[in-house]
């Protein structure tokens, strides 16, 4: 007998803690898988972030740095540029990257820096009880929006992918969602070439992956899926918003 | 016997469910009892008619899931 699927390398032995149902450790799984593949598992260094994936280090058996919130695209960029053999991902949620870390990410894709960055939204603050992200959906209820999030008051949801295609050194933007199995394909598809282009030294590129928070939408973990394919893929369509050949 | 072994290993299991949700054969289950973390985990009740697709790990995100597949010679 062969075996065909198993842990990663990449991942350590520690049980998750994320709450059942979520998506972040079909994510995590998916970056480990890539590094194992690429052989990268030596020279990577991961950077975690503010959020439920703030335990990441323990998860990653790479080397790994925990940033201050929202901050990790600006300690990804130290660690490569003063060790630019390393390769570099930051993995960040909603919450972290598109609201108090917004002008990192912006910076670090306009100065086109060589890293790679997971992020994960799922359309709410998790870590912290389910607050309104400014992912969060038009009408959708969290403690914050008890009633729904109205566009009078609080604005519309922002398109990350969309915002960095306007740079020119964005050099990969993709938008792929882990809700059903040919959907995990096609992200890990999405993560592997984000990380080869950084292998290749080709710049800034952006994996973000729509997925699931069961426990802060109060629905279950199947219900779930259904919401980020009508609700979540609906306003965030998915694709390949920048390609290396278009870029610059 | 089976060309496929799929072992749960269920005490990561949180039963979450995701992975009865994609088996195209609807062969898993959730278990009466509970594991040390209190929920039912999965498990496969009719091993002989699993195919080895493998959408049940692809879905499950603990890593609860272990495929091995007999090699073709």
């Amino acid at each position: 007998m062969a075996v065909v699927f198993d842990r990663p390398k990449s991942l350590t032995d520690a049980k998750f803690h994320y709450c059942p149902g979520c998506h972040h450790g079909i994510i995590h799984r998916l970056v480990a898988e890539v590094l194992d593949e690429l052989g990268l598992q030596d020279r990577t260094v991961g950077i975690a972030p503010v959020g439920c994936a703030v335990f990441a280090y323990d998860y990653f058996d790479v080397d790994c740095i925990e940033a201050a919130h929202g901050r990790a695209p600006a300690v990804a960029t130290g660690v490569k540029r003063t060790r630019p053999d390393t390769i570099v991902f930051s993995y960040q949620g909603d919450g972290d990257l598109a609201s108090i870390g917004m002008a990192e990410i912006v910076h670090a894709a306009a100065r086109s820096e060589n890293i790679t960055v997971i992020f994960v939204n799922n359309a709410i603050y998790g870590m912290t009880g389910g607050q309104m992200a400014p992912t969060t959906l038009i009408g959708q209820k969290t403690t914050t929006s008890p009633l729904g999030r109205k566009s009078e008051l609080t604005g519309y949801p922002i398109k990350v992918c969309e915002l960095l295609a306007t740079l020119p050194g964005a050099t990969y933007l993709a938008r792929t969602s882990v809700h059903d199995p040919k959907n995990v394909r096609q992200t890990k598809e999405a993560i592997k070439k984000a990380f080869q282009l950084q292998v290749e030294g080709k710049g800034f590129s952006l994996v973000e992956v729509l997925s699931a928070c069961p426990t802060n939408w109060h629905m279950k973990p199947v219900q779930a899926l259904d919401f980020i394919k009508n609700d979540m893929m609906n306003y965030f369509p998915l694709g390949q918003f920048k390609s290396p050949e278009e870029a610059k | 016997m089976s060309k496929v072994r799929v072992t749960f290993n269920e005490e990561l299991c949180k039963g979450c469910e995701l992975c009865k949700n994609a088996c195209p054969k609807g062969i898993i289950e959730m278990a009466g009892y509970i594991n040390a973390m209190g929920y039912h985990p999965a498990k496969l009740v009719n091993p002989q008619e699993c195919v080895g697709c493998g959408f049940c790990a692809l879905m499950c995100p603990d890593l609860v899931i272990k495929i091995e597949k007999e090699e073709i010679k």
